[in-house]
C-alpha cells in the first residue's frame, strides 16, 4: 500500500485534485466505500470547521476518531512537537494536523509510518481549504479555467490565500488581488504562479469587482496593526459591500473560508451572491475524499 | 604582499571582496584555531578587480564545507595543499540541496525543532522545505 501525504498544493498537480474531486463527488452521493481504521485529530491551534469536519468525514466513512487535545496532554510537560506527532502515529491510521508553525507538516510527515494531511501549517498552507474552494467553484460555475476571481482583503498572512492563489493558478483562472497597503500577497507567490500556469494576476489597492465571477473575502487580521485606529479604518474599508459587486457579473459568487468578522456585510447573505455556508457544508465530502485517497494511494 | 607558502591545508582564492572574514567563520575558523591561518583582504584581481583569500594550515575543505563557502562566494577557488603542492583544485559551487542549521524563518518549525533545516535550490534562491519560503543564498548562514 503506497500512502500518500497532503501537505502542500505546491506538492499536488492537477490530475490528484482532479481525483480528489471525483471522489468528493461520489461522497455525496454516498458511494465512497466504507473504511475501517483511525484518524487522528491534531490541532495544536484553535479550528471550528476544519477539525469537525475531518472528523465528520472520518465517522461518514465508517473510521473511528481520536483526537489530540494539547491543553491536556504531555506538551503541558515539555514534550516536543516530534516526539508528540510519533506517539500520534503509533495510534492510528492517518493524522490531521494543524498547528501555528510553518512546516509542522511537512515535518509531522517525515516523521509518521501513516499519512498525514496538513489541516494549516502557521501562515504557509492549507490545502485541504483550497480543494474545498476550488470543488466549490467548480459546482458553481462548472469550470475553473478562464473564470475572474477576486480576492479582498489580508493576502499577506492569510494561509488559505497562499494556497489558493497557488490552486486556482494550476487551474488556470485569472486572479485580481485587492488588499489594502502592506497586506499584499507575498510576492514570490504571485510570481511563482504567473510564471508555472500562465495566468494574469493583478495587484490593486481599490475596489475593482469589474467582470468577477468569484469574490474571495478574508478577513483582515486586526492583530498584525501596531496601529489599532489604522486597522479600524482599513477594517471598514475592507468590508464587502453589495454595491461593491454591481459590476461583477450577476450570477458572480461570494466565498469566505470562515470564520468572518465584519468583512461582509449583512446584506450580503441574502443577495443570491453568498456561497460560504455551502463552502463550509462542501468540507465534509472533500476531506472524506482525500481520506480516502491518501489512504489508498 | 607576501605570506609564506603553507604545507598542508587549503588555500581559497577568488573570495568576494571582503567576504574572507565569513568564509573563516563558517569553516570554524577562530582564535582558538591552533595553526597558521592568513586573510588577505582587497587583494587585486584581474578577473574580480578586488578579492579576498584565505590561507589555512592543516585544514582541509571538503565539497560539503565547499557549499557553505559558495553560500557567501560562488565560484572562490579551493585549492588543497599537500607537501606545499596543490593536489587538488575545484570551485565553490551551489549544491541543489542543503541540510544546514537553522531556516532563517523565525516561525519555522525547523527553528524549535532538533534537526537541520534542508533547502533545495530553485534558481537564484533557495528554497525551505519545511515552510516553503524563498531565501537568497546569502540569507541562509
Amino acid at each position: 500500500m503506497i500512502y500518500m501525504n497532503i501537505i502542500s498544493m505546491r506538492d499536488l498537480d492537477k490530475k490528484t485534485v482532479e481525483s480528489i474531486f471525483s471522489l468528493a463527488e461520489k461522497a455525496e452521493k454516498g458511494k465512497l466505500p466504507e473504511r475501517k481504521g483511525i484518524l487522528a485529530t491534531a490541532f495544536f491551534e484553535p479550528s471550528t470547521r476544519t477539525k469537525l469536519s475531518f472528523q465528520s468525514a472520518a465517522e461518514r466513512l465508517g473510521m473511528k476518531v481520536v483526537d489530540f487535545i494539547p491543553e491536556v496532554s504531555s506538551l503541558q510537560k515539555g514534550e516536543s512537537f516530534s516526539d508528540t506527532v510519533k506517539m500520534l502515529d503509533n495510534y492510528c491510521d492517518i493524522i490531521a494536523i494543524r498547528h501555528p508553525k510553518e512546516g509542522s507538516a511537512r515535518l509531522a510527515a517525515r516523521l509518521a509510518k501513516h499519512p498525514v494531511i496538513n489541516g494549516g501549517d502557521g501562515g504557509n498552507e492549507h490545502p485541504t481549504q483550497t480543494m474545498i474552494d476550488l470543488y466549490t467553484i467548480k459546482k458553481e460555475k462548472g469550470k475553473l479555467d478562464g473564470l475572474n476571481i477576486v480576492f479582498f482583503g489580508d493576502l499577506k498572512h492569510a494561509r488559505t490565500m497562499r494556497s489558493l492563489i497557488y490552486g486556482l493558478g494550476m487551474f488556470g483562472a485569472n486572479m485580481i488581488l485587492i488588499s489594502p497597503k502592506g497586506l499584499e500577497a507575498a510576492p514570490e507567490i504571485v510570481k511563482e504562479t504567473k510564471e508555472k500556469f500562465g495566468v494574469e494576476i493583478i495587484e490593486k489597492n481599490e475596489m475593482d469587482f469589474t467582470n468577477a465571477d468569484v469574490v474571495y473575502a478574508g478577513r483582515i487580521q486586526e492583530e498584525r496593526f501596531a496601529d489599532k485606529y489604522e486597522a479600524k479604518k482599513v477594517m471598514e474599508q475592507f468590508r464587502l459591500k453589495l454595491e461593491y459587486l454591481k459590476k461583477a457579473k450577476k450570477d458572480a459568487i461570494v466565498l469566505h473560508p470562515l470564520p468572518r468578522l465584519g468583512e461582509i456585510g449583512p446584506e450580503i447573505d441574502d443577495s443570491g451572491h453568498a456561497r460560504y455556508f455551502e463552502e463550509a457544508a462542501n468540507a465534509v465530502p472533500i476531506r472524506m475524499a482525500i481520506i480516502q485517497y491518501a489512504l489508498e494511494k | 604582499m607576501n605570506v609564506e607558502k603553507i604545507t598542508n591545508g587549503t588555500v581559497i582564492d577568488h573570495i568576494v571582496s571582503g567576504k574572507g572574514k565569513k568564509v573563516l567563520s563558517l569553516l570554524g575558523i577562530n582564535e582558538n584555531y591552533p595553526y597558521r591561518v592568513a586573510l588577505m583582504i582587497n587583494m587585486p584581481s584581474k578577473k574580480m578587480g578586488k578579492k579576498d583569500i584565505v590561507k589555512i594550515e592543516g585544514f582541509f575543505v571538503d565539497e560539503i564545507k565547499a557549499h557553505l563557502i559558495a553560500l557567501v562566494s560562488p565560484h572562490a577557488s579551493i585549492n588543497i595543499i599537500r607537501d606545499e603542492k596543490v593536489s587538488k583544485k575545484f570551485e565553490a559551487v551551489l549544491p541543489e540541496k542543503l541540510n544546514i542549521g537553522k531556516c532563517p524563518n523565525p516561525n519555522c518549525i525547523t527553528a524549535s525543532e532538533r534537526g537541520n533545516a534542508e533547502f533545495i535550490k530553485e534558481g537564484e534562491f533557495f528554497r525551505c522545505t519545511y515552510c516553503e519560503r524563498q531565501f537568497k543564498s546569502s540569507e541562509l548562514v
